[in-house]
């Protein structure tokens, strides 16, 4: 994973968008809603492919996710994609009650998540969505890393029964993950470096950025467990509390609000059966702002570099 | 229709306005004044319109209904129990811990095809399920019931945005027009009026129903209904909140209270005399 810059990058908004293409043909009850983002979301790669099966609600998330429910609950399976913004936030509470409550069959894609929206600013930027979703009872909760990982995840959601929320971005990421070989599992952490001094548990575009900063932290002679959370909800407990109990010390790293996000949800975790301590990287409890992504990542600490420091830091080094 | 016809569907609105009763007060809460405004309603549709089979109440071939304004949930648990989807006793057991019918309409309950109640939202999904029935190319029907207040809410004019859009007419929306809402008359609070207007310029078919609670006028709104093709049809009830308990009719403060045990008492009593008035006489109303 040394060559991780010279490798290809990709936006895992455009696997969805192709996954749902790839996948439409297997599954005749797939069908797809957007709310004017298609081409922004890639679902307009399936529209192209699949007219028939694509439905634009307009600027109306609401009445989106509720078409949705009444999709699901008709038999169809249904895909609500908009921003992270408007699926999470606007719709917040249709998609509690009329998604949740009755535990219905829809996927939710939610793109645009994060502050590597941009130039668009606070407004779109959501730090929120994890948090949100995270606390509506029995929603799955997943954050890609990469593309590869991004499409087996929406195959693995066609399967599931049951509502599923996926966090895509529009920022093109490395492609860590070998499509040949990579089985996506459902509610189960990956670990992708070993190491016992201490274990950085990441998710989404911070994976990439963990496993960067674990090499570099060996090379400095600190040996740094990277663990990749795809799944938030439900959370593999079991990786986190054998890390908890191996390494003694957790870094989350995730490009979401600290608050109620990842590092909430890892923190809940060990706090209540393997103590330990927990320092979580994500967006303080602040807005973000514009900017180029690359350059907001970096300012707002998402980065390898402030992985490493923060590292040495609980390291006392 | 004919008499022999009404004369039964009436019937079955007072045995149901008793459910409704018998419901709320045994659990101390609720909305009866919504829920007997909707009986008729209710009763008609679930007698004359839609067909279900309580025996097989997921049938994917069924009609829908999706109560929109879901805090009258009492009517529809009623008119369920009176179609056997459930038991009658379990109206005494309405909002209590472990109860099978919630407060407001959940999925899991025997003829109940949508959770709803957070009002805007119950439109929404049956959007959705009219859309799934013409790409299945299926027949069935779906209807959607909303309150007068309840078109305030945003999330219905997308809704009814959209169902015009992908002419929805396998879509009946109807608006239960009793002119009250919780604060008080939905023309002081924030009115949504003229809501027969709002509708045809989203693009549905409107039909007024100026007495509700007259079963003529029902049957011949959802036989006009039936004609229409390539959009949704809006049905607007004129109704009477509270309607079939004198104390109750057009009180506000009935919308969301529950009779005490005299008022319980009260309105057997009428309900009864009701009753046996058309057991006893074919000169009805």
């Amino acid at each position: 994973m040394s060559e991780v810059k010279e490798i290809k990058k990709k936006a895992t908004r455009e696997s969805y968008g192709e996954a749902l293409t790839e996948l439409a043909e297997k599954y005749p009850d797939l069908v797809v809603l957007d709310a004017d983002l298609a081409a922004a979301t890639k679902t307009g790669i399936f529209k192209k492919a699949y007219p028939e099966r694509f439905f634009d609600c307009g600027i109306a998330e609401e009445n989106m996710m509720g078409v949705a429910a009444g999709l699901a609950a008709s038999g169809k399976i249904p895909f609500a994609s908009t921003f992270a913004m408007f699926a999470a936030g606007r719709a917040y509470e249709i998609v509690r009650n009329s998604i949740g409550y009755p535990h219905l069959n829809v996927k939710i894609g939610a793109t645009h998540a994060g502050i590597s929206v941009g130039e668009d600013g606070a407004t779109h930027q959501c730090n929120e969505d994890i948090a949100l979703m995270r606390t509506i009872p029995g929603m799955t909760v997943i954050v890609p890393c990469d593309d590869v990982e991004a499409k087996a995840a929406v195959a693995a959601a066609i399967q599931y029964q049951g509502p599923v929320y996926m966090r895509f971005g529009r920022l093109a990421v490395p492609v860590l993950n070998d499509p040949e070989t990579y089985q996506f599992q459902w509610g189960k952490g990956v670990t992708l470096r070993d190491g016992n001094d201490l274990t950085i548990i990441a998710t989404g575009l911070m994976v990439a950025e963990a496993v960067q900063a674990a090499d570099s932290l060996r090379e400095q002679g600190i040996s740094a467990r990277v663990i990749n959370i795809h799944t938030i909800k439900p959370l593999d407990e079991e990786i986190v509390l054998k890390a908890a109990q191996e390494t003694g010390k957790l870094l989350t790293v995730e490009e979401h609000s600290v608050i109620g996000g990842l590092g909430s949800a890892v923190a809940e975790c060990v706090s209540e059966n393997c103590p330990v301590p927990v320092v979580r990287i994500g967006v303080n409890d602040e807005f973000g702002y514009s900017g180029p992504a690359v350059d907001l990542l970096k300012e707002f600490g998402l980065s390898a570099e402030n992985i490493i420091n923060t590292a040495k830091k609980m390291l006392n080094q | 229709m004919d008499e022999a016809m009404k004369k039964q569907l009436r019937k079955m609105a007072v045995n149901v306005r008793k459910g409704i009763l018998t419901g709320t007060f045994h659990a101390k809460s609720g909305h009866p004044g919504g829920s007997l405004s909707v009986a008729d309603l209710l009763v008609y549709l679930y007698e004359c319109r839609i067909h279900v089979n309580p025996a097989n109440p997921e049938d994917p071939e069924r009609d829908r209904l999706v109560l929109s304004k879901g805090h009258t949930a009492p009517a529809l648990y009623a008119v369920l129990a009176e179609e056997d989807f459930f038991d009658k006793s379990e109206l005494e057991k309405l909002r209590h811990i472990g109860a099978m019918l919630q407060g407001h309409p959940c999925i899991q309950t025997p003829g109940i095809d949508m959770s709803s109640g957070s009002l805007g939202q119950g439109i929404s999904a049956a959007c959705g399920m009219a859309l799934a029935a013409k790409l299945d190319r299926k027949n069935y029907h779906v209807y959607t019931i909303l309150g007068d207040g309840e078109i305030q809410e945003g999330q219905v004019w997308e809704a009814a945005m959209f169902a015009a859009h992908y002419k929805l007419d396998n879509l009946t929306a109807i608006i239960d027009n009793n002119g009250l809402q919780i604060d008080g008359k939905i023309t002081e609070v924030c009115s949504p009026e003229p809501i027969d207007e709002k509708f045809r310029a989203f693009g549905w078919h409107v039909i007024v129903v100026e007495d509700a609670h007259d079963f003529d006028q029902l049957e011949q709104a959802f036989t006009e209904a039936d004609r229409i093709t390539g959009k949704p049809v809006a049905i607007i009830q004129k109704s009477i909140k509270g309607k079939g308990v004198s104390f109750m009719e057009n009180q506000v403060s009935w919308h969301g209270a529950a009779p005490n045990a005299e008022q319980y008492a009260q309105a057997m009593q009428e309900l009864e005399t009701a009753l046996a008035e058309l057991e006893g006489s074919s000169c009805l109303r």
